[in-house]
């Protein structure tokens, strides 16, 4: 018990890090920071751009105190500003629209990658320096090295350019209104399929090699080999005794894959048109719309955070020592 | 650490020695070999990349050898051009995210208490803040330019390099010689600098390479969002200009493919070179290797678990 709640301490000091990053970033800029963007765009941001951007981080005449408890204020209350590339929008409005996307691609693909690549590492250090030992890992770090949306390109060209197979972008089709049916969720997956593939692919070395180094380790101490002297299955011997202590290391690198894994869904989103968070983080790169660029940046960071304790809680239930002698 | 068997050899050609007979590290080392050649001399012999040279989107041909991008320009001297800035960028952001991980980690490991306790937050902190989204809104208020990739490439990526110096640095404080170092009442930045940094120069050279492939990497996916200086030619502002020129749709795979290619290439020579390294440094992969060895002569087949004694006789 107290080990969740001095996570939770951590990722509320953490939060709190964020948003005051996102407070002093544009103040950092040397000079009067509005003036200072408007000189840097020569006239080419919009006067309502500047008025947005002004409300957006309090960006008053009084005291920097005051304008950092106004812009938490703010924050807190679910008031991220408005959106110059979608003027009059607020950002919370934008960000709502494309999150659950970018959530599900992104959510999905590290899931599938974890579990694959997790086996995978098992039967790579039990099997060891047999064939798939060999070239599995290899094979995997070289694709691994390919920038993700890079591959999402190439997959896009091959397989839904010049085969055809797979539609090329959005996440259903224009002739489909969403909703619980069959039909529509059917089209939602055969449209995930190449973007969360990509991620897949090339995340699955990681967990493999991280997984295969774990396990070489565990099946070389004395209680696995106790196990075995005892006679018992191999498999027994793999999944119960091995394989659930050397899942702890891996499980410790998810939560921390899961924000680069979501940086790298949101490149994958762009290739795609997918409509997540990284469709929106193009269009306000684009309008230099710091707003939207800002709240995405608090939103991904909290989804981040929030996935990281349930993370912390997986740990607790895997590893008895964290639990503490108490309990 | 007893690294010692490799560096004893002699320094750098200790390194190239070791290098040499792992199989990894051997292709790593050849492959990055080529392309920092074409890094250094390869700009000579294209031209301007810049140049408006053909009609836009040819195929590749005789004349040029990857085809023409979505402007017209040569997308082969256009690669060559950008394996430098790309390069270069990656070692400097990698050396540097070493030297700022090494700074902070080997601060808190060695002093420990409050200053561990308040560096190691906010590193933890940095860790769990996703990069690529704080990367962006940096990059977004500073003039583009490869000073601000650096820049952010080096605030986003030091914090996994001080934790792992951290601990290590952990591990060495508890040794004997660093004790004898104290009571003998050396200075703390003699002891660091010259008792446990030297300790560490595999795991900097390992961790250098590592930093390097996170900055290629990284620094082609902000320049791909067009967070890079967009005139300039890298690898990442390539990919930029052929998702604008949308080469996709029109089926210009040879303004994207060869490029992601190098990308993939570069990185895979150095993860390769990287797990030469650890075996070859790692003194209980180098242990296991000569185990099994000597089993082989035997005809035996090795076992499981890690051998500690080894009868060299």
């Amino acid at each position: 018990m107290r080990y969740i709640l001095r996570r939770l301490g951590f990722y509320l000091i953490a939060a709190w890090a964020a948003l005051t990053l996102n407070f002093f970033l544009p103040r950092l800029m040397p000079g009067d920071p509005t003036t200072a963007l408007f000189a840097r765009f020569r006239g080419r941001l919009a006067p309502e751009a500047m008025d947005a951007l002004r409300e957006t981080f309090g960006f008053t005449q009084a005291p920097l105190i005051n304008q950092y408890v106004t812009y938490l204020s703010h924050v807190l209350r679910g008031d991220l500003g408005i959106s110059v590339a979608y003027f009059p929008a607020p950002v919370s409005e934008v960000i709502a629209t494309g999150l659950m996307w970018t959530l599900f691609l992104a959510g999905t693909a590290v899931i599938i990658s974890f579990t694959i690549g997790t086996l995978l590492g098992i039967v790579s250090a039990w099997k060891r320096r047999g064939w798939l030992d060999t070239w599995l890992p290899s094979t995997l770090v070289f694709l691994g090295a390919f920038p993700y949306f890079w591959l999402a390109m190439v997959a896009l060209y091959v397989l839904g350019f010049t085969l055809g197979w797979f539609p090329l972008g959005h996440a259903y089709g224009d002739d489909l209104t969403p909703g619980f049916t069959f039909e529509f969720i059917a089209d939602v997956f055969r449209h995930a399929a190449l973007p969360v593939g990509t991620v897949v692919i090339a995340t699955l070395g990681g967990w493999l090699l991280t997984m295969r180094n774990s396990m070489i380790s565990i099946l070389g101490s004395d209680f696995v080999n106790l196990a075995r002297a005892k006679g018992l299955s191999p498999r027994r011997v793999v999944m119960r005794y091995a394989a659930r202590n050397a899942l702890l290391p891996s499980v410790t690198g998810f939560g921390m894959a899961l924000g680069f894994v979501l940086g790298g869904s949101l490149l994958t989103e762009i290739v795609f048109s997918y409509p997540g968070q990284g469709y929106l983080l193009v269009q306000a790169v684009r309008n230099q719309d710091y707003a939207l660029m800002q709240g995405i940046f608090l939103v991904i960071t909290l989804a981040v955070l929030g996935a990281n304790w349930l993370v912390d809680l997986v740990y607790l239930w895997l590893d008895p020592r964290t639990r503490g002698p108490a309990s | 650490m007893s690294d010692a068997t490799v560096v004893r050899a002699g320094g750098l050609l200790g390194w190239v020695e070791a290098i040499r007979r792992d199989r990894k590290a051997s292709i790593g080392a050849v492959i990055l070999g080529m392309f920092v050649l074409v890094a250094l001399v390869g700009p000579l012999f294209v031209g301007d990349p810049d140049a408006l040279v053909d009609i836009p989107l040819q195929p590749p041909s005789l004349g040029h050898w990857l085809g023409t991008t979505g402007q017209g320009q040569d997308v082969f001297a256009q690669l060559v051009v950008g394996t430098r800035t790309s390069l270069a960028i990656g070692l400097a952001v990698g050396v540097m995210v070493v030297l700022v991980g090494a700074l902070i980690g080997i601060t808190a490991g060695y002093f420990g208490g409050r200053i561990d306790g308040l560096l190691s937050l906010f590193f933890n902190v940095f860790l769990v803040i996703p990069g690529l989204p704080l990367a962006i809104i940096i990059a977004a208020y500073l003039p583009s330019g490869p000073l601000t990739l650096a820049f952010v490439l080096v605030v986003t990526g030091w914090a996994w390099n001080a934790r792992v110096m951290r601990s290590q640095t952990l591990a060495q404080r508890q040794r004997d010689f660093v004790s004898a170092a104290i009571v003998a009442g050396e200075s703390n930045l003699r002891i660091i600098t010259r008792e446990i940094l030297p300790t560490m120069t595999s795991l900097l050279v390992a961790q250098v390479i590592g930093s390097t492939v996170y900055a290629i990497g990284a620094q082609v996916g902000l320049e791909f969002l067009g967070l890079g200086d967009v005139s300039t030619v890298t690898w990442g502002t390539n990919l930029y200009w052929a998702q604008n020129d949308s080469a996709l749709l029109t089926g210009a795979w040879w303004t994207f493919a060869p490029t992601g290619l190098c990308v993939a290439l570069v990185g895979f020579a150095l993860t390769m070179l990287n797990s030469g390294f650890d075996e070859i440094t790692n003194p209980r992969l180098q242990l296991e290797r000569v185990w099994r060895a000597h089993l082989a002569a035997h005809g035996r087949e090795p076992g499981r678990s890690t051998p500690v004694v080894i009868d060299r006789a």
